[in-house]
């Protein structure tokens, strides 16, 4: 029985997951520069280790709230086909294994930009994990946001 | 195998730039035929390609160096004159050398080539040679003959290393006619053996006569009398002659013979080849060297630790001269692609029947490499423009006056952190008039278009796409692809380009670049608080307005909400950036306005800016993907406290305030030329009111200045109203009287519309400025009144489109013929 290995997070309600070869690594919040004239869900540019890379808030990607005031997310760095990508989002989950055999299709309830931007889901034993599609998520300028 | 690979890419890489060397040489000794050096590089190139490849077995590059080096080596004998056709079998020679280079490169093998011909003509060429062949009879050095024994070096050390390059022994030139010391076998005994003993290579390191007076083993005349003693046929080397002769010992001339060959080697090792990903890396390491220390020195400064300070700027030091150092390994001389030139002018000369004499100033501006193969191509084709529709034929030049050889001049010269490369012809110049009916016959202008352009402008459309001039099709250029490649091209490295020309008096071509694209200049700025970066490339000044300045109305001026400046006199369009980033615009009313004027192709705006900070030198960091497509940001960089800064890009910035109207009207003309079918233009107008209630609309690019008049400073000539204006009398006319309707002359101060073209102005005279809008045209009737073009619904009302030509005629009759022709092309 095969497994793979998450790195979690959460982001609003759900809890995401991204295959742990696909993540760099995962740095607390780290000042922003915003981006004017930039599509919504992109949060800014940090300064990582003199690498200009572009964080994409996750929240406004999943057309969820934006964070309350104060409330500082946190970056996991993805590794895409463009470079370095950041992902903004709320709480850093611990790595989980997930079985292969628990994997389904987004499920029904799934609507709008999460359903577009994930692969499916694991059925972990107390909750769901939503495997991120990382590729479409950073992808800005192509999906729908809202 | 491995080793041989290794032999065999190093022979490739170092032929190819002998032959690139090659081309220059030989097309400069058809200048100075008479030049031995020049001669003698040549000859050395070919004979060492000749003979490695011999050592490799590559039999059809053998053959044809080996004609080339007799036809050579009889040129360099002076038993042959060098004439157009002996350089053009050179050159061809080159070229069949090269595709040999390039087929082994490729395969490994030399392939099948048929290179008979091209032996045949080369071998033909030898032929009537021996005209001059008492001139080496009287030559005072006996013949040497080739196959004279080696100095003392035991044989088994002429490795193939000692074949493959040059012989390894040599003798002093102390006398005139240069003898040189009998030379390995193999490398040289294909060579007919008459040949005199002038030498076969320049020497590239000391020599053992040399060597051996200058340690003080031997005296210089001993040597003289023992290299004398081999001119008069004596075969054996040097060392031994000299032992013979009791001056000096074995045991010397071994030592002097090792120290001979160490210095040859330490020649040799005094330069390396780097892999330019390695410097490519070395340079990203070092701009972050840079940053890091920009962000020590910040920090250090805000500290009371004096050791700190004093270590960050020992820092601070020594990592601006990494960069520097760092920068320079990549830095390479233009030379490096002019010297290709010299052969692409000789032979397209030479095919359209041209003289050209090509001359170049600054050939050592240096340039990052990468900077350098992006504009080789647009070089070239520059050069083969300038030869081919630039430069006339020598009977056309002779005609018109000029020397029938034309000249093409490079020049290349820093300027403001930028290289600036013209290219500068003598030739028939630019006829504007021609462009223009080019462009039209191409549909890439309207005739409206056309005629609202400047003479610059006109210029300006051979940089369109399928624009060409060439009447007929030619091999060398006039396909319709090129000049627009080439402002492309040069657009795509950070540069521009740019064109004058005289009609009957030639034309110059200005090609301006970064000198590197990593690490630039820049001032930083702040728009609603955050930081940006604005390249100093295109800089031009900084504006201070005082908060009461602005409110005495001497600063900030709308024309119905387009804001201007009056800077020194000129109307100075104002961007403002927050505006334009869709950031909040400042709360709190600013004690000052920092207007930064930048320039933009060819048109400066003030972008107005919250607070100006400081210039520094920054790193470009590309965009993420997500972030290309806002256009208005060049890249990010990182500041010295660590925060990611935005760096501005001014022309996109320009574009999107509609200040450069070239982006709008080419894509207005790209679509009407990709159509065919004329499409409505967008047309930058200033709507005036003139004759009470009548709007009117002037092409913006009829306006040189705004000017208000006092009613009191007008005078009259004849029955012209004139008023005195920067030393020179400017003609008045009343547009409202102009055009028939009710003169309004009531007022006290005049607003005046003044165009100047060609050292001229005149005055147009209206009620009143309105605004300035830019506009597609939607409905125009052509109601034919006097000095109207017709009118226009510009701004949901109907407006008037003036003939301005005519106005400009009723205010100064000669104003278009007494200008020269050129000039007139512009509204022919």
């Amino acid at each position: 029985m095969s497994t793979s290995q998450f790195s979690t997070f959460n982001v609003g309600p759900h809890l995401f997951g991204i295959e742990v070869e696909n993540v760099q690594e995962v740095i607390r919040y780290q000042p922003m520069t915003r981006v004017p004239l930039a599509p919504a869900s992109v949060g800014g540019l940090i300064n990582l280790r003199g690498q200009v890379i572009t964080a994409v808030d996750l929240r406004q990607r999943l057309g969820m709230p934006s964070r309350a005031e104060g409330e500082l997310p946190m970056n996991v760095v993805v590794r895409t086909d463009d470079g370095a990508v950041s992902l903004l989002v709320d709480q850093i989950g611990p790595v989980v294994d997930a079985r292969d055999e628990d994997f389904e299709a987004p499920p029904e309830t799934l609507v709008g930009a999460t359903r577009y931007l994930i692969r499916g889901a694991y059925k972990l034993e107390d909750r769901l994990l939503l495997a991120l599609d990382v590729q479409r998520t950073v992808e800005v300028s192509l999906a729908p946001s809202s | 195998m491995d080793d041989m690979d290794e032999i065999v890419q190093e022979f490739l890489v170092e032929s190819h730039e002998n032959l690139d060397q090659l081309d220059q040489d030989l097309v400069r000794l058809e200048q100075e035929p008479d030049s031995r050096e020049l001669l003698a590089s040549v000859f050395r190139t070919i004979h060492t390609i000749k003979g490695t490849s011999g050592f490799l077995a590559y039999s059809s590059l053998e053959s044809v160096t080996h004609v080339g080096e007799n036809l050579l080596s009889k040129l360099r004998d002076g038993r042959l004159e060098l004439t157009p056709q002996i350089t053009s079998a050179l050159l061809e020679m080159v070229d069949a050398i090269r595709s040999l280079l390039g087929a082994i490169e490729a395969t490994g093998t030399e392939g099948d080539p048929d290179h008979r011909s091209l032996v045949e003509k080369l071998t033909s060429l030898l032929e009537p040679a021996v005209v001059e062949a008492a001139v080496t009879e009287s030559a005072p050095a006996a013949p040497v003959a080739e196959t004279a024994p080696a100095e003392v070096i035991p044989a088994e050390a002429v490795t193939a290393e000692a074949v493959t390059r040059e012989p390894v022994t040599r003798e002093p030139v102390t006398p005139e006619p240069v003898t040189r010391e009998p030379v390995t076998p193999g490398a040289i005994t294909e060579v007919p053996a008459q040949r005199s003993a002038e030498p076969d290579f320049m020497p590239t390191g000391p020599l053992l006569g040399e060597v051996m007076v200058n340690t003080g083993r031997v005296h210089p005349d001993d040597v003289a009398v023992a290299v004398a003693e081999q001119h008069l046929g004596d075969q054996r080397p040097l060392g031994e002659i000299l032992i013979d002769h009791g001056v000096t010992t074995p045991q010397e001339v071994s030592e002097s013979l090792e120290a001979q060959s160490e210095s040859r080697r330490s020649a040799a090792d005094s330069t390396i080849r780097v892999d330019v990903e390695l410097l490519d890396s070395l340079m990203r390491l070092v701009g972050e060297l840079v940053l890091t220390r920009n962000q020590i020195v910040q920090h250090a400064s805000t500290r009371a630790d004096t050791d700190l300070v004093r270590s960050s700027q020992r820092l601070n030091l020594i990592a601006s001269e990494l960069q520097e150092g760092v920068m320079k390994t990549r830095m390479q001389p233009i030379d490096n692609v002019w010297s290709r030139l010299t052969r692409v002018v000789r032979d397209l000369g030479l095919s359209c029947g041209k003289q050209v004499r090509l001359e170049m100033e600054g050939r050592d501006t240096e340039l990052d490499k990468t900077i350098l193969e992006a504009i080789k191509d647009p070089l070239t084709h520059c050069v083969r423009n300038s030869v081919d529709h630039g430069i006339e034929t020598p009977e056309e030049r002779l005609a018109a006056g000029k020397p029938a050889e034309g000249r093409l001049l490079l020049r290349a010269f820093h300027e403001g952190g930028q290289v600036n490369i013209e290219i500068i012809d003598d030739g028939a110049g630019i006829d504007p008039r021609k462009v223009g009916a080019k462009a039209l016959e191409r549909g890439l202008v309207t005739p409206d278009q056309l005629a609202r352009m400047s003479e610059r402008e006109v210029l300006l459309l051979i940089f369109q796409a399928g624009f060409s001039t060439a009447a007929a099709v030619t091999n060398v250029s006039g396909r319709g692809v090129g000049m627009d490649v080439v402002k492309t091209n040069v657009e795509k490295i950070g540069g521009t380009v740019d064109v004058t020309s005289v009609v009957g008096r030639g034309s110059t071509f200005r090609i301006k670049i970064p000198l590197t694209l990593a690490i630039i200049p820049a001032l930083t700025i702040t728009c609603a608080g955050d930081r940006y970066a604005i390249p100093q490339v295109s800089l031009v000044e900084l504006v201070r307005l005082e908060a009461a300045q602005t409110v005495a109305g001497k600063g900030i001026e709308h024309i119905s909400g387009a804001p201007v400046l009056r800077l020194r006199g000129n109307l100075l369009p104002l961007v403002y950036l927050d505006e334009q980033l869709g950031l909040p615009a400042r709360r709190e009313e600013a004690e000052a306005i920092f207007i930064v004027v930048l320039q933009a192709d060819d048109r400066q705006f003030g972008l107005v800016v919250h607070e100006v900070l400081d210039t520094e030198e920054i790193v470009v960091k590309p965009l993420g993907s997500q972030l290309k497509g806002i256009g208005v940001f060049a890249g990010a960089t990182i500041l010295g406290d660590g925060a990611v800064a935005l760096i501005l890009d001014c022309l996109a910035v320009a574009q999107r305030a509609n200040v450069v109207h070239a982006a709008g009207d080419r894509t207005g003309l790209e679509r009407s030329a990709r159509s065919g079918v004329e499409s409505a233009p967008v047309v930058p107008l200033l709507v005036v009111n003139c004759g009470g209630s009548r709007r009117a609309a002037i092409p913006l690019e009829m306006v040189t200045r705004l000017e208000e008049f006092e009613l009191a400073t007008i005078e009259h000539v004849g029955n012209h109203e004139v008023v005195q204006y920067r030393g020179a009398i400017l003609p008045l006319v009343r547009m409202s009287r102009f055009l028939g309707s009710f003169a309004d002359d009531t007022s006290e101060r005049l607003q005046v519309v003044v165009y100047s073209e060609g050292g001229r102005s005149v005055g147009l005279v209206v009620d009143a400025i309105l605004d300035i809008t830019e506009e597609v045209l939607v409905a125009s009737s052509d109601l034919d009144d006097h000095g109207l073009l017709g009118s226009a619904v510009v701004q949901d009302k109907i407006t008037e489109m003036l003939d301005i030509r005519q106005a400009i005629l009723a205010a100064d009759p000669n104003f278009y013929s007494a200008g020269d022709a050129a000039r007139e092309g512009a509204f022919a």
